[in-house]
């Protein structure tokens, strides 16, 4: 997993410039025309279609959550459709039951989901592997059973779950209840990427990461391995909170039979499509978990699993670093071929 | 009194069948130290096979036996063509194929035969012992320990069985020594998914056939495993009897329980043992070299 936690440049030399622009140069010039496109992308799209990218934004924030847990500290989770559900119905029930304003909800939600993420890494701290993994299923399966669970109706509404309506833009601002939304998702996302970005890069970051690589070696350098990680399981589970609170706002709807299992799975999945260690295959993952399966159902609806399921079979056999080994793999030759070029000239 | 001897008994019954579940888990374990999500898939479509059959006309224990050749043939498949190329991959890998292999045959399932619920036949009798337990729940444990007690016959007394057993222990050394490393954890496979696929038909009449039947019961499955030792099939098969009974003990006596927690009772149970004995409690502490 080493190899894939490389960001994609890292191995070219800093100051070697490309075209004029050095490595960095690249980055950032990458980056600015993506946020370019993702700012007009709303005004050249219908509603639907703007409602879908924004799942997709929503989809990604949780998948980023799934990855700082999983690709850069090494403990699996089946169970993030729980932290989603927590974040969802956070931010539901404080907007339905107590009036709260839609935006004051996402922090809140988020700071829920790093409670029982802490708690929820104590547990894990002793379990490793294949057993996390078991632990965290059954954490995903029990989720809806306890929100259906009759005691707590006056609370989540049981089977029913809890309607809502999501406020439209305000100022005045020309833009439509979709569009707002879009973009206020947009800036939540960027502001949790560029968050995580600086906590992988910094010291702690690199403690994280040193547990993922050789946990004995990271404790005898120092590194207190059960406070990061259930910290990171903390970190990990507030980002899918906060997605879980955009997801309820902007579906204005939650209910105990969207937050199974199978949402653990499509996280999963979005992941290991996107790659896993690298932070921006979070939003291909993302895209990858709401368009498919739609793919899938349009290709034919009786057997859309089964073409989902050989999908994602294909993934693992043809690329199986992800999103992140095809970007690499880009940029290599793409060098290679300038290389070649500057030598004829 | 009378309610707490039906409830144990009762449990001892629905505990048959984790009891199954268990033991399939235990010998995909055993042979390549995996969790298979699919197990309980794979086994629901062994399951939808005698179905078929016997909605053909097959008599029932034709049905039962071409089925376990079936499943143990498909385990097989599924290893050779399926994870044989993913042997050196992360354990990622393995999880996100095993979801692959989940919805093909889950969505396989339903696809075929569609997902209304069906009544599934019971090759016992009707009737009850005493009105505690019906003979289906009885011959369910009766056909549960007679499984046990082949794989012990199996393992301890056949020349194949010391084979799969030295090839999990330390696959190396058992290559050396001319064991075919690879086959045994086919044959693994294969005993795995012909384990499951008992357990599914047996539990096919309680439960009702249908794709999603068994996500549940797996989950218990694993519990029963984990309760037990993931190491021990004699434990995986106590370990199911006492989820069982304890699932429903609780549910009568702990009043906000009910019925409707009872998935959360597995997961606490879960991650109880994990926490206080993570080797289960018969299985073996295994101490790894750093």
């Amino acid at each position: 997993m080493a190899a894939e936690s490389e960001a994609t440049g890292r191995a070219v030399d800093p100051m070697r410039r490309i075209a004029g622009l050095t490595a960095g140069g690249w980055r950032l010039a990458i980056s600015a025309v993506l946020l370019l496109a993702a700012v007009a992308l709303p005004f050249g799209l219908g509603s639907f279609e703007t409602f879908q990218i924004t799942l997709v934004l929503i989809y990604a924030i949780a998948i980023l959550g799934l990855n700082i847990l999983t690709g850069f500290n090494g403990q699996f989770s089946l169970g993030h459709s729980a932290f989603f559900a927590i974040g969802a119905y956070t931010a539901a029930i404080m907007i339905e039951r107590f009036g709260v304003s839609s935006y004051l909800t996402i922090p809140v939600a988020g700071l829920f989901g790093f409670a029982a993420g802490f708690l929820f890494g104590f547990p894990a701290l002793r379990l490793s592997g294949l057993y996390l993994a078991l632990a965290t299923f059954a954490l995903s399966v029990a989720t809806p059973q306890l929100l259906k669970y009759n005691h707590f109706e006056d609370f989540t509404g049981g089977v029913q779950g809890i309607n809502l309506l999501k406020d439209s833009a305000p100022f005045d601002l020309p833009l439509s209840v979709d569009q707002w939304w879009y973009f206020v998702t947009l800036a939540v996302a960027l502001f949790c990427f560029w968050m995580a970005h600086n906590l992988i890069r910094s010291r702690t970051g690199r403690a994280i990461m040193a547990i993922r690589d050789n946990p004995i070696a990271a404790a005898t350098m120092g590194v207190n391995t059960a406070l990061y990680k259930t910290l990171t399981f903390g970190v990990s589970a507030l980002l899918t909170a906060v997605a879980g609170a955009l997801s309820a706002i902007v579906v204005e709807y939650v209910a105990p039979d969207s937050f199974t299992f199978l949402l653990s799975v499509y996280f999963l999945i979005g992941l290991v499509v996107g790659g896993v260690g690298w932070i921006p295959g979070a939003v291909i993952g993302g895209a990858f978990v709401l368009y498919v399966p739609n793919l899938a159902e349009g290709i034919s609806t009786g057997l859309a699993g089964v073409l989902f399921g050989v999908i994602i079979l294909l993934v693992i056999y043809l690329m199986p670093s992800g999103a992140s080994g095809l970007v690499r793999l880009a940029v290599t030759h793409l060098q290679r071929r300038f290389d070649q070029d500057n030598n004829k000239a | 009194m009378e309610l707490f001897l039906s409830q144990v008994f009762s449990g001892l019954a629905t505990g048959a069948i984790y009891a199954a579940v268990a033991l399939a888990v235990v010998m995909i374990f055993l042979a390549i130290d995996h969790f298979n999500f699919a197990q309980g898939e794979m086994a629901m479509f062994s399951t939808f096979v005698c179905w078929a059959m016997l909605d053909a006309g097959v008599p029932y224990w034709l049905a039962f036996v071409l089925t376990i050749v079936f499943a143990f043939g498909f385990g097989v498949v599924v290893e050779r063509v399926l994870f044989r190329p993913l042997h050196a991959a992360p354990v990622l890998s393995h999880i996100i194929a095993f979801l692959g292999l989940f919805f093909i045959l889950n969505n396989g399932a339903g696809w075929v035969w569609d997902f209304t619920i069906k009544p599934m036949a019971s090759p016992f009798p009707e009737g009850s012992f005493g009105g505690l337990m019906s003979y289906h729940q009885v011959g369910m444990v009766g056909v549960v320990l007679l499984m046990l007690a082949l794989l012990y016959l199996f393992f301890r007394f056949t020349s194949v069985g010391l084979a799969m057993r030295a090839a999990a222990q330390n696959p190396d050394s058992a290559r050396l020594c001319g064991i075919p490393v690879g086959w045994m954890i086919a044959l693994g496979w294969g005993m795995a998914s012909a384990i499951g696929a008992v357990g599914g038909m047996l539990i096919a009449p309680v439960v009702f056939l249908e794709p999603n039947m068994m996500l549940g019961i797996l989950l218990y499955g694993f519990a029963a495993a984990i309760v037990g030792g993931i190491t021990n099939p004699a434990g995986a098969v106590a370990g199911g009897f006492m989820v069982g009974v304890l699932e429903n003990l609780v549910g009568t006596y702990i009043p906000f329980v009910g019925s409707e927690l009872k998935l959360t009772v597995a997961l606490v149970l879960i991650i109880g043992v994990l926490m206080v004995k993570p080797s289960g409690l018969f299985g073996r502490t295994t101490v790894t070299r750093v």
